[in-house]
């Protein structure tokens, strides 16, 4: 008679050198915990997210610490700051060449909303150009609220039918 | 600290265009803007105005005349004073001025701003381009007869407009200006608002 497994974590002893899960578990489990952020920084946000990058607040810690300025390589483009019609279309170039999957993070009153300016050359929000996945508050927001954002983001890509998407 | 006196004078002597100008703090002229690059020429090599601070431009008002005025604000290095000299553009509809650009390269940039915002063409100038608004962008956003709010037209680029359906749009003012107020003590109510919450796009303003 074989005696219960009383252990919760895995031991390769009993089974083996498999791990059962599901495919859009391991690949949102990889790519929830290796986003490389385009820091898209057009205004003061940009001075906040670099603090983010920073020893204090350590974005490493979840993983997305590489700060990728071509945008070819990244995959969550990090939109910092006020959004000029003069700036726009180059932003949505630069969201255009990112290679999918790719997702947005609205960083601050201006780049959710307009903010403040409320003027002939302010964009009003950038998701009038691009698809945003998270809206963060605040002029400028906090470091926290950045890391949380991305905490939020990776809840976001983990709820994702990444295989079917793949197959697709 | 004598120099400003003698300047204005010596500028009336040698242009009889020059009349003193009101002002709240430096000393200022009007002169004719058809003298208005001699008289900079002779302020900066016999009274030693050599830095350009600023050129900018006054919109008096739609129906006024004249409609434009244009400002250069001059410094002394050496005397350590300043002098502002202003020239009303001749045409109200198609205002123009001759640029400085010749006597401080300085100008360059801030007679392509005047041109941007203003409208004020500057004549001779060596790359009078847009600087802030884009090229193409038909309107000069800081006549008095442009809305705050903006007006609309097209994207800067083509393609991204007919992939994104976005235009530049009129800014929703939802209760007027937001604007900061900078006297307020207060820095909660200090802070950049509208000051007319009342109304808003969808409900009209009660008059």
């Amino acid at each position: 008679m074989v005696s219960p497994n009383t252990e919760l974590a895995y031991n390769s002893k009993i089974e083996g050198e498999v791990i059962v899960s599901r495919v859009d578990a391991v690949i949102n489990w990889i790519r929830s915990n290796s986003i490389w952020p385009m820091p898209m920084g057009l205004a003061c946000c940009g001075i906040e997210l670099m603090a983010v990058g920073g020893a204090r607040f350590d974005i490493a810690r979840f993983g997305a610490e590489v700060m990728r300025f071509s945008p070819r390589q990244a995959d969550c483009m990090i939109v910092a700051g006020t959004v000029t019609y003069k700036m726009a279309p180059h932003v949505r170039r630069i969201y255009d060449q990112m290679a999918e999957p790719k997702w947005v993070i609205a960083m601050g009153a201006c780049a959710s909303s307009g903010g403040m300016y409320r003027s002939y050359a302010t964009l009003q929000g950038v998701d009038r150009i691009l698809p945003v996945d998270v809206y963060i508050s605040g002029c400028p927001p906090r470091p926290e609220a950045v890391l949380d954002a991305l905490i939020k983001l990776q809840d976001k890509m983990k709820r994702e039918p990444s295989a079917k998407r793949l197959t697709a | 600290m004598t120099a400003p006196v003698d300047v204005t004078a010596a500028l009336q002597a040698k242009f009889p265009s020059v009349t003193p100008r009101p002002s709240g703090d430096h000393v200022a002229v009007n002169v004719a803007a058809a003298d208005a690059v001699a008289a900079l020429k002779y302020l900066r090599d016999e009274f030693a105005y050599d830095l350009l601070v600023d050129v900018t431009a006054v919109d008096w008002a739609e129906n006024a005349s004249p409609r434009f005025t244009v400002v250069w604000h001059l410094l002394s290095t050496s005397g350590h004073t300043y002098l502002r000299v202003a020239a009303d553009c001749a045409n109200d509809a198609e205002p123009a001025m001759a640029t400085v650009t010749g006597l401080w390269p300085a100008a360059d940039w801030h007679e392509r701003e005047t041109y941007d915002l203003m409208g004020i063409t500057f004549t001779d100038h060596p790359d009078l381009r847009r600087i802030l608004m884009w090229d193409g962008y038909p309107y000069h956003p800081l006549r008095k007869d442009f809305p705050l709010a903006g007006i609309e037209t097209a994207l800067p680029d083509i393609e991204v407009a007919e992939e994104t359906g976005a235009a530049v749009l009129p800014a929703p003012m939802m209760g007027g200006p937001f604007v900061a107020s900078s006297g307020e003590m207060n820095l909660t109510e200090a802070e950049p608002r509208a000051k007319d919450e009342s109304w808003n796009e969808r409900s009209a303003k009660r008059e």
